[in-house]
């Protein structure tokens, strides 16, 4: 360790303001080549938020570099694993090698719950060509069709996506032309994604090429209106821990209607048909932000940014969504659903936050839940002194206003942008020019998100795409009471002596969304930073060396 | 009874493997080689897949570096890559190691790796490169695991290296045991301590033991061991002191080093003896060939009869008879067996995991009584039907069905037919045992549904003895669930 922060060594859980940030970073720094560090200096910055709302230029969305253990995942992961993994009746079939597959198999821990037991769902299954050293020499495209064909006889679903890995854009296998011969061939939808693994930066892109995928293929396929009131999308929901449960039971209460939900307990025909719904609510503003713009120009849906992560943000969300629809037996139903959930958030808030109050936390995950969870922390009283995303761009850190100056480079160049235009057929304004111009004098703010480093202190340490290095560095230096991030860092962190939660998978737990998940996430965390476990690290006689020396009658 | 031939369709796709990818076999071989970090050299997604899958089996910290491929490095090659990963991993941790492991992306375009290497060595001195050829669409894990061993032993054991006669004057053994639990491994550490720790009797009344004073036992026979890998404690440590850039414990590579100077080398696995005769090599082949070291090959030591054949040669290698310790368990093992003999006699039991653990599993089984009706596999080396024929009586072997190659979704329609009794193997299985409503007792990798994994002992009299009560406990409660009284005596 360099002697500048030599004085950090003896700081206590809580004594972090004692810390120079700039410091810290020039740490994590120290042991990269000039280059790395360079580069690297642009993803962690010193929070600094100025009089007009402008905080540090994050480097982020660029490619880690090689041999620095990174927590992110591919293309693939992204494509597959996050964004059409939580949907059940689609059959995925990965055309690869059979590790892709295999690591993408019901690993995450969104939920579903199928209507009825005769529904389909096809999450139980790992699908896979499991493809061998002849078919990298002689191509895979007829073992794909076969596969496809196989599947189609035996579960006849309602549509087949393929999935390609790494080898399979090398060797030049077109998966587009056998999903179109085979979805000419079987009269189902088949649709294939370029998702390779090299592809763009993180999961970030494969995200991308999904939501592509399901905006070109599937959305607008089913043009029957639901009847019912007030009709919202949920998008950048993906019901780990069934959170999106929790989320429905409260809209239900609300009377508000979900058309589909972008993709946590999703079904097919609920893609097909989401372009009928009235609002589009987004919840991840990174893995799909670009989808509501895209259902916005076509087919003229308006979006807003919501957060259900916090018992206040649950209130303040369905408020605003209320206040769009803007009719006062909406407004007062939200309201006396508000009534009824609160007090047991706050019985528990508050008896929670008596044991957690001044604690920090740091996280490090996602494209959005660094953010969001915050809100859940501050409700207890506890800081965030530290955070980062995994595989979010800079409009997440500094906020959508910075998004015309985002430099395209060659790895988000590969990645398909839509041309998107107006469907003169299905395009239908939700508001007149007049309502909305009413709403904005209001200050209701339509696709609005200011990003997560303007929520977060001054002097707080903003890390982009941390590296399990510097996560352990940094544990070193700050002892925080708590560290959110994945399984990867998990272990880490816990034998640092540091609890630790899991925010991507919830540690099985959940749900946190909500004001039932509130109340969860708060007992949880009582339960973590507050745990007797940690107090037998030491054994008696590690700290009282003389007992193991005596006899008991000395 | 013959075994049934049950038809079962063939299928092109796979549908819930029974193996996973050959790299992840390398990277666990890496973390059992003290101060190693494992590098895939394909794209950033591999490591982070493999990483999740290790660190939910073991529930520790798996470090894996990759060399981050974007799209220009799968069109150009991915030489500067991977040269820049090595140096960034060494000035991180500096490491003793770096293992390099493949992809299927690396592979398919033909990264000449050996030649991106060169050079490479002198100028991360002095951490030593070792590389592994393990494209993901040959063979599974077990492939890549056996194939890192490999390597590492053909890096450190140049043929250069002179061996002479005098430094061969203590015993030593190479200890090559295959993919096996980190309770396994710290077994055998403990055999193999105990074994070196006997004392022969010694005539105390010779004249030399009256002039020196020699009481009745002479010194341990001292003889050493390197097993390879172990990654027992590093993949199970305590909460650290002090922060570990990486943690403590595996085969220190010096001892690697010296593994061309063994008196002997055992290695685990009768598939791989197989696939050993028919041309390929393995670790103790390689310093058969090269420094004439001896090769004892034996099946992986699970059951008492597998056990024996272990104990008689460890006695055989290091002319030391069987520690007292030993014949105790064995006894308390087999009067288990006579005593839970009506538990289990004629149970019938699916089998799957790596070829080899199948075998071993199939064979212990077997000798309890209870039928491994279907014995299957996600590996195809070929030799999975010989290796059963050789190790189950043939009484037995006529009611076992046997499938190389097979997924779970295959032998649940297979298995149904067959009215197995319980299900054992890897937490992979929990889909088929729910689907036939029978137990399933979880043995192998990975095990991520359940705490403790890594602490299931299988090998050695004591393992069959913790296997068999487990066994026999998961068919009473089965019973138990079952009843309409509830007995409470069994």
């Amino acid at each position: 360790m360099s002697d500048t922060i030599k004085d950090t060594k003896t700081i206590k859980p809580g004594g972090v303001d004692t810390l120079d940030p700039e410091k810290i970073k020039k740490e994590l720094l120290s042991r990269y080549p000039a280059k790395v560090a360079r580069k690297r200096s642009n993803q962690i910055m010193v929070n600094k938020k100025d009089d007009t709302g402008k905080t540090p230029v994050m480097g982020a969305n660029v490619r880690t570099v090689p041999g620095i253990i990174t927590q992110r995942g591919c293309s693939y992961a992204g494509c597959k694993g996050v964004i059409l993994g939580p949907t059940r009746d689609i059959v995925n079939i990965t055309h690869g090698p059979i590790g892709c597959g295999f690591y993408s198999w019901l690993t995450r821990r969104n939920q579903t719950r199928t209507a009825s037991d005769a529904d389909d769902n096809y999450m139980p299954y790992c699908f896979s060509t499991d493809m061998q050293d002849e078919d990298i020499v002689f191509g895979g495209e007829k073992k794909l069709k076969a596969a496809v064909q196989e599947a189609y006889d035996i579960f006849k679903p309602k549509a087949i996506s393929i999935f390609s890995t790494c080898p399979v854009g090398l060797i030049g296998d077109d998966v587009h032309a056998v999903a179109s011969e085979m979805k000419e061939k079987l009269g189902i939808n088949v649709f294939g994604f370029s998702c390779e693994g090299y592809k763009g930066v993180s999961q970030s892109a494969g995200h991308h090429i999904a939501n592509n995928g399901i905006f070109k293929n599937v959305v607008g396929k089913d043009d029957s209106i639901k009847e019912a009131d007030y009709k919202i999308n949920l998008l950048g929901e993906y019901n780990i821990g069934g959170d999106g449960f929790e989320i429905d039971r409260i809209l239900d209460d609300c009377g508000i209607s979900v058309v589909s939900t972008y993709s946590g307990n999703s079904t097919y025909d609920q893609f097909a048909n989401s372009h009928t719904a009235d609002l589009n609510t987004v919840m991840c503003h990174r893995s799909i932000n670009y989808v509501a713009d895209m259902m916005e120009i076509k087919y003229g849906i308006p979006w807003i940014k919501i957060n259900f992560i916090g018992g206040n943000s649950t209130a303040k969300s369905l408020r605003k969504i209320a206040e769009y629809f803007g009719e006062e037996a909406l407004i007062q139903r939200v309201e006396a659903v508000i009534e009824a959930e609160m007090p047991e958030v706050e019985r528990v808030r508050l008896a929670v936050k008596k044991r957690c109050e001044g604690k920090v936390a740091m996280i490090f995950v996602g494209g959005s839940r660094a953010h969001h969870y915050q809100d859940l922390f501050n409700e207890i009283g506890m800081r965030t002194i530290s955070a980062g995303y995994e595989f979010a761009h800079r409009d997440d850190y500094e906020g959508r206003r910075v998004i015309p100056d985002i430099k395209i480079d060659a790895d988000s160049r590969n990645i398909e942008e839509l041309k998107i235009e107006k469907d003169d057929d299905k395009y239908r304004a939700r508001k007149t020019d007049a309502e909305i111009a009413a709403l904005k004098a209001k200050g209701f703010e339509f696709k609005d998100y200011k990003g997560m480093s303007i929520d977060m202190e001054n002097d707080a340490l903003l890390i982009d795409d941390i590296s399990q290095y510097e996560t352990e560095q940094l544990l070193k230096l700050y002892k925080p009471d708590l560290y959110c991030a994945g399984i990867k860092e998990k272990y880490a962190i816990q034998k640092s002596g540091i609890p630790m939660k899991q925010l991507h998978s919830y540690d099985s737990g959940g749900p946190y969304a909500g004001f039932k998940g509130a109340v969860n996430f708060y007992k949880e965390i009582d339960r973590l930073v507050n745990s007797k476990v940690w107090d037998y690290l030491e054994a008696p006689w590690q700290t009282n060396p003389e007992l193991s020396a005596k006899y008991g009658w000395e | 009874m013959m075994p049934k031939k049950i038809k079962t369709k063939p299928y092109t796709a796979t549908r819930n493997a029974c193996k996973m990818c050959t790299p992840l076999g390398a990277a666990l071989v890496f973390h059992g080689i003290e101060g190693t970090i494992p590098l895939l050299h394909g794209s950033q997604g591999c490591s982070t897949y493999m990483r999740r899958y290790l660190i939910s089996h073991f529930r520790e910290p798996v470090d894996i570096a990759s060399s981050n491929f974007s799209e220009d490095t799968a069109i150009f090659g991915g030489g500067d890559n991977l040269r820049l990963a090595i140096e960034n991993v060494a000035r991180q941790y500096t490491p003793e190691m770096i293992g390099i492991a493949t992809t299927c992306l690396s592979e398919t375009i033909g990264d000449d790796v050996p030649m991106i290497l060169d050079g490479m060595d002198k100028k991360v001195d002095p951490t030593i490169l070792v590389h592994v050829s393990t494209p993901s669409y040959t063979g599974t894990h077990v492939d890549g695991f056996h194939g890192a061993v490999h390597a590492v032993v053909e890096r450190c054991n140049p043929v250069t290296e002179k061996t002479t006669d005098a430094l061969k004057t203590r015993k030593k053994i190479n200890v090559f045991p295959g993919m096996l639990s980190n309770e396994d491994i710290r077994h055998l550490k403990e055999i193999f301590t105990d074994f070196s720790d006997v004392r022969t009797p010694i005539d105390t009344q010779s004249p030399d033991a009256i002039k020196n004073g020699i009481d009745s036992y002479a010194m341990g026979n001292n003889t050493e061991f390197t097993i390879l890998p172990d990654y027992s404690e590093r993949l199970e440590g305590p909460s650290w002191e002090d922060y570990q850039a990486i943690q403590k414990g595996g085969t220190p590579v010096r001892e690697i080093k010296a593994m061309n100077r063994a008196t002997a080398s055992m290695e685990f696995g009768s598939i791989l003896a197989s696939t050993v005769d028919q041309g390929e090599k393995s670790a103790g082949s390689l310093l058969k060939e090269r420094f004439d070291i001896p090769l004892a090959s034996l099946g992986i030591p699970v059951g008492v009869k597998a056990t024996d054949l272990f104990f008689e040669r460890l006695e055989e290698l290091t002319a030391t008879p069987i520690p007292e310790k030993y014949k105790k368990q064995r006894g308390r093992l087999i009067d288990a067996y006579v005593d839970g003999n009506k538990y289990v006699s004629r149970q019938r039991a699916v089998v799957y995991g790596e070829e080899d653990f199948v075998v071993a599993i199939a064979g212990f089984l077997a000798e309890v009584g209870i039928i491994p009706v279907l014995c299957a596999s996600g590996g195809k080396s070929g030799f999975l039907q010989k290796a059963l024929e050789e190790i189950l009586p043939k009484n037995i072997l006529e009611q076992v069905t046997v499938h190389p190659g097979m997924d779970f979704t295959r032998m649940e329609q297979t298995a149904g037919a067959l009215e197995p009794d319980f299900v054992i193997g890897n937490s992979k299985g929990y889909t088929l045992s729910r689907h036939l409503n029978i137990p399933l007792v979880r043995v192998g990798f990975p095990i991520h549904d359940r705490i403790g994994g890594p602490r299931i002992l299988h090998i050695g009299y004591k393992g069959a003895q913790e296997l068999f009560d487990t066994i026999v406990n998961t068919l009473l409660q089965r019973r138990q669930d079952t009843s309409k009284t509830g007995y409470a005596y069994m």
